[in-house]
């Protein structure tokens, strides 16, 4: 009897417990779906690109897409040449990159090794507004203000211009460069600096000689990052560089990126399927493959140079 | 020592002090340099835009004739898309990230997952609409709409929540946990009753900073082929008939802030770039309190923290 209803009540606890083991690997369940989410992300990405891509390369031949100095797909005559896309790409960038990694380290050095606590308090949420302003407000400050700055000083400057857009997103980057150059600044332990100041080194000479070189992975892979930012912008650059594709590398002329590209395109009226819808995707497969080699290298940097403590 | 080693020396130390002086200039002068970049940005639209700031500004439709267009479509849809935008990032992010850092086993399947977090923070925006081109309108069929746009901006913003759900809760100490299990709960209810009340500013600081980004975002929108003139409101969500909710908002055209001032910076005349002016400096007023409001809420949370 009394054996009996021990039983009882050990089965009855033993099913609820599969009840909650139930649950439990249900809720596991669901949540890993939405950790997959992210993967279906990439996957989706990947095969947009990659087959509205291969549909495009039906059409044009690999070889004059990568040769071909015209990109005309819009044309009665089109050309399929990525080149001039890519130089106005590559141009503007540059110019960006010219901008922002001087300032940007220059920023991160002075917080990390100069500024007082309450200088960095005040600055670096600072910095996080000026990194969250949208890019198309940007793109008015390059066309409304910057442009015709440049025109006073440079009168042969026309409307549009690549030295304009890149100027201007160099600042968009500036915060981003320079809060990820702070933070591997930052992550350089205390003795390292002790040991300079030990040795009489001084603010400045702890900066460039031990400081900089111990953060190098986290420093060159805040600069790629900002490359591939760089690359990837668009509002900017297709309000301020201009909409004609143009084969220089001269910032003082207009141009458009791949990224403009893409944005001109899909303003338009194209019907899904023709060759102009696909060109799109293809153009930014090359962007994707862009800025995944930066990322790519990046990471690599980050592993290699990393110095451990 | 002789005097003129000791001299050599002082100078030595002269010069090297000049140096950090200079260096401390150049930081100085380097961060004046966005201060101003922010100020003229800032003051070129005060300037230019706040004569068309003024309540009909609020109420009135895009319009041939710039002194009668307005931003109502485009806050309207903004607003829309940002509901869809949040309904899915939110979810899914805390839920992704409580996976990552709770239950995930060490395995590749984990390691491909947050590889693949890492490099989509890196994607340019652009790519997002291409994505949401081929899918969401072509392949699912939503068309060009608000929820398209929503979700795009969803899966954009994706990865900020991920990371700092994840961050929020690795900064919960591990006694917490212990102290959960020890009373008999299981891991859920140590998720759901401990972690993720306890994570919850620190979540709602990525959230934040990630709606202000999605809220500026402008090529996803444009790529998946949104247009810019819409004289026309979504029909409303909510109704008076039961059972008084109507989705049919979720599927009509739309257009939003970002893209309203695109469309009026790119023509020529001075009048709309007046209105461009004054639509940006609502934008950038916008994402401002957002983050603001993101950074508040950390410096408090730094501030009253204690396990």
């Amino acid at each position: 009897m009394n054996s009996m209803q021990t039983t009882t009540v050990v089965s009855d606890r033993l099913a609820r417990n599969v009840q909650r083991n139930i649950r439990e690997r249900a809720i596991e369940t669901i949540l890993f779906g939405a950790a997959l989410v992210s993967v279906l992300t990439t996957v989706g990405i990947v095969w947009v690109l990659v087959s509205e891509s291969l549909n495009f390369f039906d059409h044009v031949p690999f070889g004059d897409f990568l040769t071909d100095t015209m990109w005309t797909p819009l044309f009665s005559e089109p050309h399929y040449g990525i080149l001039p896309l890519l130089m106005g790409t590559i141009t503007t960038s540059l110019v960006a990159l010219v901008v922002a990694i001087p300032l940007g380290t220059v920023i991160a050095a002075y917080l990390s090794e100069f500024a007082s606590a309450r200088v960095r308090e005040i600055v670096k949420p600072f910095l996080e507004l000026l990194g969250g302003i949208p890019t198309i407000v940007y793109g008015y400050f390059a066309l409304t203000v910057v442009t015709p700055l440049l025109q006073a000083i440079y009168p042969d400057l026309p409307g549009f211009s690549m030295l304009s857009a890149g100027l201007v997103m160099g600042i968009a980057i500036v915060p981003y460069i320079s809060s990820l150059t702070e933070d591997a600044m930052r992550a350089v332990p205390m003795s390292l600096r002790e040991g300079a100041y030990g040795m009489g080194s001084t603010r400045f000479q702890t900066a460039i000689r031990v400081v900089i070189p111990a953060a190098l992975s986290g420093v060159l892979s805040a600069y790629i990052l900002g490359i591939s930012r760089a690359v990837g912008e668009t509002m900017i650059v297709a309000v301020a560089a201009g909409m004609q594709p143009n084969f220089t590398m001269d910032p003082t002329e207009p141009a458009q990126t791949i990224s403009a590209y893409i944005v001109q395109v899909a303003l338009g009226d194209l019907p899904h399927g023709s060759i102009g819808y696909q060109s799109i995707f293809a153009a930014g497969l090359s962007l994707m493959l862009m800025t995944l080699l930066f990322n790519i290298l990046g990471h690599v940097i980050r592993r290699r140079y990393r110095e451990a403590y | 020592m002789k005097a003129n080693e000791l001299d050599q020396i002082r100078s030595v130390i002269k010069t090297n002090k000049r140096a950090d002086l200079i260096f401390a200039l150049a930081g100085f002068l380097a961060l004046m340099v966005g201060v101003m970049a922010f100020i003229t940005l800032f003051g070129e639209m005060v300037a230019n835009g706040w004569e068309r700031i003024n309540p009909d500004f609020f109420t009135s439709f895009p319009s041939r004739r710039a002194a009668n267009a307005g931003i109502l479509s485009a806050w309207v849809g903004s607003l829309l898309v940002m509901l869809v935008t949040a309904l899915s990032a939110i979810p899914l992010g805390i839920a992704a990230g409580v996976y990552l850092e709770e239950y995930a086993p060490k395995n590749w399947m984990t390691d491909l997952i947050e590889i693949n977090v890492t490099n989509l923070a890196g994607v340019p925006s652009i790519v997002y609409g291409l994505l949401a081109l081929g899918v969401f309108v072509y392949t699912f069929g939503f068309g060009q709409s608000i929820l398209t746009a929503g979700l795009t901006l969803g899966l954009l913003i994706l990865p900020v929540v991920i990371v700092s759900t994840r961050e929020a809760l690795r900064a919960i100490p591990i006694h917490i946990r212990e102290g959960a299990y020890g009373v008999g709960a299981t891991q859920w209810q140590v998720v759901s009753d401990h972690l993720v009340p306890y994570a919850t500013p620190g979540i709602m600081t990525g959230v934040i900073i990630g709606m202000s980004r999605a809220i500026g975002e402008t090529a996803p929108i444009i790529t998946i082929g949104a247009l810019t003139f819409i004289a026309f409101l979504p029909p409303s969500p909510v109704t008076d008939t039961v059972p008084f909710l109507n989705f049919e908002w979720l599927f009509s055209g739309f257009t939003v802030m970002p893209i309203q001032m695109f469309n009026w910076t790119s023509r020529p005349e001075e009048a709309f770039q007046q209105n461009a002016a004054a639509a940006g400096l609502i934008l950038v007023l916008m994402t401002l309190m957002m983050n603001a409001i993101a950074i508040w809420l950390r410096y408090r949370l730094r501030k009253s923290i204690s396990w």
